[in-house]
């Protein structure tokens, strides 16, 4: 069994309107240092398999085809065991 | 002239999708489920609005990979007319039959209410029945019709007069005001509005009728049958 961590993050220069808000937010309770908010997804994928380089294959295809939109948004994930 | 109205879970606009058909240009039309692998009975396709699949991950995202879709692509290919409304868009976009995506609205809120329109581009067979620069009012009802692409999708968009629909006042922060878009065949158009909305009077505009009139003349030109007016 393989544990998959994938983080799919909002393109640099795509706005995130949602973390801009949360940044008003951040201001408006005192927080004055927060300068910006990104908000992404964290996927947690529990893989049965052992063979660690056909589980990445598999992965960044799972990334590529449905897990980001690949139009505005950026993937990187971690893979243990 | 034959119309399928696919019906995906979550789907809540395929019964006014529907309706309009038979108000507007009485042809035949039925409902065809997500799991459907034949659509050559049909020559234009609605992909109608809602929320397939619960927008769960992303608006489309889980859709795009329906059965239907295939079929969708193949018709796509084979030049039959295609139009996704509003989630419809959404799914058009992640399955690539069009370009770029639709984030969430800047302002973060639901709006739902009447627009004013430009028609950009009346050259589609979904929009011959508009004058160029008209104005016209359809209903918008998002959340995420924010329309985003890259500097090289939006000159390319420009320049092979893509541009179908834009917003008189930008309701969601999209890109050039864009409120739909077409391939560049000219035969698959998604929009965020809802022209089905908007085929009867009592409905507050009427404007959204000749986008029906106009697939149906356009289909007929193609198949040499006499047009309707």
């Amino acid at each position: 069994m393989m544990k998959a961590t994938v983080y799919v993050t909002i393109k640099q220069g795509v706005l995130d309107p949602q973390g801009v808000a949360v940044q008003g937010a951040l201001h408006s309770m005192g927080f004055q240092e927060v300068e910006s908010v990104r908000i992404g997804k964290f996927l947690e994928l529990n893989l049965d398999t052992t063979d660690r380089a056909e589980a990445e294959e598999r992965l960044k295809a799972m990334c590529e085809k449905l897990l980001a939109n690949t139009v505005v948004e950026d993937y990187r994930y971690e893979l243990e065991g | 002239m034959k119309f399928a109205v696919l019906v995906f879970p979550g789907s809540n606009c395929d019964i006014d999708c529907y309706k309009a058909v038979e108000e507007t240009i009485g042809e035949p039309v039925d409902y065809v489920w997500h799991t459907a692998t034949d659509l050559s009975a049909y020559d234009c396709i609605l992909v109608p609005g809602g929320f397939s699949y619960g927008d769960y991950l992303r608006c489309g995202a889980i859709s795009r990979f329906a059965p239907v879709m295939n079929e969708v692509a193949k018709a796509a290919e084979a030049g039959k007319f295609i139009l996704g409304i509003c989630n419809g868009f959404q799914i058009l976009t992640e399955a690539g039959l069009l370009p770029g995506a639709l984030l969430r609205n800047n302002s973060m809120k639901f709006r739902c209410h009447d627009t004013s329109l430009k028609v950009v581009n009346n050259k589609t067979p979904f929009t011959t029945d508009y004058s160029e620069g008209e104005e016209i009012i359809i209903p918008i009802a998002h959340g995420e019709g924010n329309y985003y692409c890259d500097d090289e999708t939006f000159t390319r968009l420009k320049q092979n007069d893509q541009i179908v629909f834009t917003y008189s006042n930008n309701p969601n922060g999209s890109l050039a005001d864009i409120a739909g878009i077409c391939n560049e065949q000219g035969n698959v158009v998604g929009m965020m509005p809802h022209p089905e909305r908007a085929v009867n009077s009592l409905l507050g505009s009427e404007d959204g009728k000749r986008m029906f009139t106009s697939i149906l003349n356009a289909w007929r030109d193609i198949h040499g049958a006499a047009s309707v007016r």
